[in-house]
């Protein structure tokens, strides 16, 4: 946060979570928050250009020992990023999988402030918050993995929800995590013994299934206030005809009441779980149906997980699914799964829009955003690295604002997006209020960050700003996303970090963590039977096992209550 | 005062179970935990006393201070610095370490480089099938040792993790399991095993091609005898490998560092990747430091890439043969070291100690080792786990952190990093780069 005061005039605003729609406004901004007026600014003339809230993202895989595992085992995309070190910046490497520093600097310059790690092993969580202490200049998060653990598994087949909550609880806070993940529950699980789970199989010795799964991690959620909803990757990723199982999970928990104004699941990378058809051959866009799920229904929100063609590196916890992966294309494969708790896969793909599979998921990841109706229910993502870098959103941007754009892209690719997609007979164009909502505005009310600053330019809120070189009225998609990649200025906690595409200050980002506050009696009871695990199965003690406060070394606590 | 949960910073197996008596800030005894080796590292002797700077081929002790100056003045000048070493200790100093290579224009390498850096190439090349030791605990009914020997270097990684632990599905310990060695010669772990294979040295690469393709189902092409092991024995192995439930491969210097070097290990995780096909398998390097790992994982999210980063550039230039340590000094490229927390004296060929008897070099360790003899700066430091705490990487890439057990006045391996830094950026401001 920087001391003083700043005022960008001459700015068209765009904060849709306080109504504003390309109105010219002056932002004010002192020691480091957004207030009413200021006295002695510094000021920016923003001359007309688009001014947006500091980006959030809602799902990237930037820290950890699944991305670090990425890095160590492509060379070949650490040489397509390496950059020297300048007097503000130090050295940056790679493309799918950069180093840290190039995660902050390149993240910043797209005028994001704000970026959610989504997927921590709770054993491996300190590594997650060693590699967030050196990516620069973004207010950060990390989401742990709670749905494969044993001690979730047991509560859910004994249908103790409170004991569970009790869990979870404890997990987040020894992990000083953000809220619950849950990616191919069961399904991990299952492939520590190299099978997988559908939705309603049964997990291999545990004697539950992933619907239960997800359904009692959904209660158990909701009986704290907490800022996000359960946070979920279903099962069956990557699998043609798996729509049918996706909107099934939605289902679950559609009669669960959310303890806080928002939905009670975020569907992750939706685009991965959109597919229709029985196999390759067959395989076709499902999109239509997972939006009009959507469109009926509140409880759900969704990020799009879009395609960026190009070579990158897949990763995530689904380790079956990364497994069938590198089946198909034989390029390396690193696995690592994690005792009692989760597991991970790694391997290269190419996006190729020469592929009709790879074409059509490509028009996938658009479709969704496209036909949701509601932008506040969506949000723009690539699962980076999963489906692409995240260096590629102003592509994407580009794409959703211009339907010539679009046109263009497809008639270079795979014939199969006119047969068996739906994007180019889609008209709609986003216009940048709506941009603005699927990366900064749903983004941080899905997350619940909205309250503590983040996503808006309210009185208030941190003084997080993104001033984009273009006018409003700019068309031309080359432009358009030449100005989401890099800002006229970004602008973090009232310091200004990018000017003119260049990092110019690199100040250290703060990490949200959440501290779900459970009743002692019931913690008392879950801890019985969590030092039994540590006892007989971790290879780690109890006492060792909580992340210790030099992690985390700028926290930023958010209580989450039991509800009342 | 007994402290539980105590961290041994010694092996990659990163014990963190131990239980010691610490009396007047010492630690008295270990009770509970530690192997014969490391126990003796906690009990710890042999320490470097004081700072100490070279003069006229002599050690003459010295303030911090002026060691600290000494060493930025020699690394400030420097055209071709090497800083080595890094695996013994915590990632809070790797994280300096780099930032000063970055700063001076450094090639930064550690251990790895001549222990499981083939392994590392390997990697690059197929990916790791791997998993944490619990897993191995709880699941794993196989247990292949390959070129390692872990009775005598990592004491307590059959107990705590593999073949004689208990785990939920291997609840009666080895009974649920079986254990096959394969080696060069019979060493006391071979002598538990169930399966014993020995193999002609140099010879792992045709034995990994053999189970490979008998795992692939191509028995007719394996010949009777491969590497000094026959056929017999190599369909015995293969069937243990198909009719487990879930089996692991260890494997050790024996394998990197014999003919092949990463050939071998690539062979390795073929032969996982093969295996696999038909059962859960898992391979893992047997990492010797406690934080030999840790480094790379540092090194890593940092520059990109894992060892032998040269930084010259800088940005971050990786071409192991090229800019790894031995290489450097081969080529009597290098112009100034500093090593910390590693004995290069011991270990690295005799041309490059030639080479390193020429220039300037900076020692940071809390003991006296071989390198001690030539140093011409010698800083002692604390020594982590006993008086310092900090992040350390298990072999299986989990972070645990190592704890502080008494005081002591000697600077942790991070804050004389930090001074050394801050020290070089005057001096380089002074001179205006
Ligand atoms: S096995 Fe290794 S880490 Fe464990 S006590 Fe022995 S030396 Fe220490
Ligand atoms: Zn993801």
């Amino acid at each position: 946060m920087a001391e003083g005061e700043l005022l960008i005039k001459n700015g068209v605003v765009y904060d849709p979570i306080n109504g504003v729609n390309g109105e010219k406004k002056d932002i004010c901004i002192r020691d480091g928050k957004v207030v009413e007026e200021v006295k002695n600014p510094k000021v920016i003339d923003a001359g007309g250009r688009v001014v947006m809230p500091g980006g959030v993202d809602i799902h990237s895989h930037i820290a950890g020992g699944k991305v670090n595992s990425g890095r160590l085992f492509r060379p070949e995309d650490g040489r397509r990023g390496l950059e020297a070190k300048t007097k503000v910046c130090r050295m940056q490497s790679g493309y799918s999988v950069p180093n840290t520093f190039a995660t902050g600097y390149r993240y910043a310059k797209m005028g994001y402030t704000f970026v959610m790690e989504a997927a921590m092993p709770p054993l491996a969580a300190r590594h997650t918050h060693e590699e967030i202490v050196d990516i620069p200049i973004l207010d950060n998060a990390a989401l742990p993995l709670i749905d494969n653990n044993w001690m979730t598994l047991d509560y859910v087949k004994s249908g103790d929800i409170d004991l569970l909550t009790a869990y979870i609880a404890w997990i987040i806070k020894a992990t000083k995590g953000y809220g619950v993940k849950i990616v191919n529950p069961g399904g991990t699980e299952a492939w520590a013994w190299g099978k997988n789970c559908d939705l309603n199989d049964t997990v291999p010795y545990f004697d539950v299934t992933p619907a239960e799964i997800v359904k009692s991690l959904g209660e158990a959620n909701e009986k704290f206030e907490m800022p996000h909803s359960i946070h979920v990757h279903t099962n069956m990723l990557g699998h043609p005809g798996n729509f049918g199982v996706t909107m099934a999970t939605y289902d679950l928990v559609k009669g669960i009441k959310p303890s806080k104004d928002r939905q009670v699941l975020h569907a992750t990378h939706t685009q991965f779980h959109s597919y229709g058809g029985t196999n390759w051959g067959d395989f076709e866009s499902k999109a239509d149906a997972i939006a009009d799920y959507v469109n009926k229904n509140e409880h759900v929100t969704i990020d799009i997980g879009s395609i960026i063609l190009g070579d990158t590196t897949t990763m995530t916890a689904d380790g079956p699914m990364e497994y069938s992966l590198y089946q198909i294309t034989g390029r390396k494969w690193t696995n690592h799964d994690v005792e009692l708790e989760t597991g991970s896969g790694i391997t290269p793909f190419l996006y190729s829009g020469k592929s009709p599979v790879n074409t059509i998921q490509w028009a996938i990841g658009q479709e969704l955003a496209l036909l949701v109706k509601d932008p506040w229910k969506v949000a723009l993502t690539t699962d980076h690295p999963n489906a692409g870098p995240f260096i590629g959103y102003p592509i994407l941007i580009s794409m959703l604002m211009s339907k010539k754009r679009r046109e263009e892209s497809a008639a270079d690719m795979h014939s199969a997006i006119y047969d068996r997609a739906a994007l180019p007979s889609i008209d709609r164009e986003y216009d940048l209020y709506e941009i603005a909502i699927i990366t900064r505005g749903m983004t941080a009310k899905a997350l619940g960050l909205h309250e503590h600053g983040k996503g808006h330019l309210g009185v208030g809120a941190d003084g997080d700003v993104a001033i984009y070189d273009m006018s409003p009225e700019e068309r031309d998609a080359g432009k358009i996303q030449k100005a989401f990649l890099n800002t006229k200025y970004t602008i973090k906690g009232g310091e200004i970090v990018v000017k003119d595409g260049e990092v110019v200050a690199t100040p250290a980002g703060k990490t949200y963590f959440v501290t779900p506050e459970c009743d002692d009696t019931l913690t008392e009871e879950m801890l019985k039977k969590l030092k039994d695990k540590f006892e007989h199965y971790y290879s780690v003690t109890f006492n060792n096992y909580p992340v210790q406060d030099a992690y985390v070394p700028n926290p930023y606590e958010i209580k989450a209550p039991m509800r009342g | 005062m007994e402290i539980t949960d105590v961290v041994c910073a010694l092996c990659g197996c990163v014990c963190d179970d131990l239980v010691v008596e610490v009396e007047d800030n010492e630690v008295k005894k270990v009770k509970k935990g530690a192997c014969s080796v490391g126990k003796s590292k906690l009990m710890g002797h042999g320490r470097i006393k004081s700072p100490a700077i070279r003069e006229n081929g002599s050690l003459k002790e010295c303030s911090y201070d002026d060691a600290i100056k000494k060493a930025a003045g020699i690394l400030a000048a420097a055209r071709r610095p090497l800083l080595y070493g890094w695996s013994s200790t915590v990632c809070e100093a790797d994280k300096v370490g780099i930032e000063l290579a970055e700063e001076i224009g450094a090639v930064i390498d550690n251990t790895a480089s001549v222990c499981h850096g083939p392994s590392v190439l390997a990697i690059q090349d197929v990916g790791l099938p791997s998993c944490t030791l619990g897993e191995v605990k709880n699941r794993a009914d196989l247990v292949i040792y390959w070129g390692a020997n872990p009775t005598d270097a990592h004491a307590n990684h059959m107990k705590r993790y593999s073949y004689i632990s208990k785990g939920y599905w291997t609840a009666e310990g080895k009974k649920d399991k079986k254990l096959i060695v394969v080696d060069v010669r019979e060493t006391k772990t071979a002598k538990v095993a169930d399966v014993f294979i020995r193999i002609e040295q140099g010879k792992d690469f045709l034995v990994f091609s053999a189970l490979r393709a008998l795992l692939l189902g191509y028995e007719d092409v394996v010949p009777e005898e491969v590497g000094g092991v026959s056929k017999k024995d190599l369909l015995e192995a293969v069937r243990l490998m198909k009719e487990a439930k879930f089996g692991i491969t260890f494997f050790g210097m024996g394998v990197t560092q014999s003919t092949g070097r990463h050939n071998n290990i690539v062979n390795a995780i073929q032969m996982t990747r093969a295996a696999h096909t038909h059962t859960k398998f898992s391979i893992m390097p047997m990492r010797g430091h406690y934080n030999v790992n840790g480094f790379n994982q540092v090194c890593t999210w940092e520059t990109g890439y894992p060892f032998s980063v040269d930084l010259s550039r800088g940005y971050a230039w990786y071409n192991p043969g090229e800019t790894s340590s031995t290489d450097l000094l081969v080529r009597r490229e290098c112009d100034a070291a500093l090593f910390i927390a590693t004995d290069p004296g011991a270990h690295f060929p005799g041309e490059s100690i030639r080479h390193l008897a020429k220039i300037p070099v900076i020692q940071i360790d809390p003991f006296a080792n071989p390198t001690t003899e030539f140093a011409d700066v010698v800083i002692p430091a604390a020594i982590s786990g006993i008086e310092s705490e900090g992040n350390v990487y298990r072999m299986d890439n989990i972070p645990i952190r190592l704890r502080k057990v008494v005081d002591t006045e000697y600077l942790p391996d991070e804050e004389i990093l930090e001074k050394i830094l801050e020290e070089v950026r005057a001096i380089r401001e002074k001179e205006g780069e």
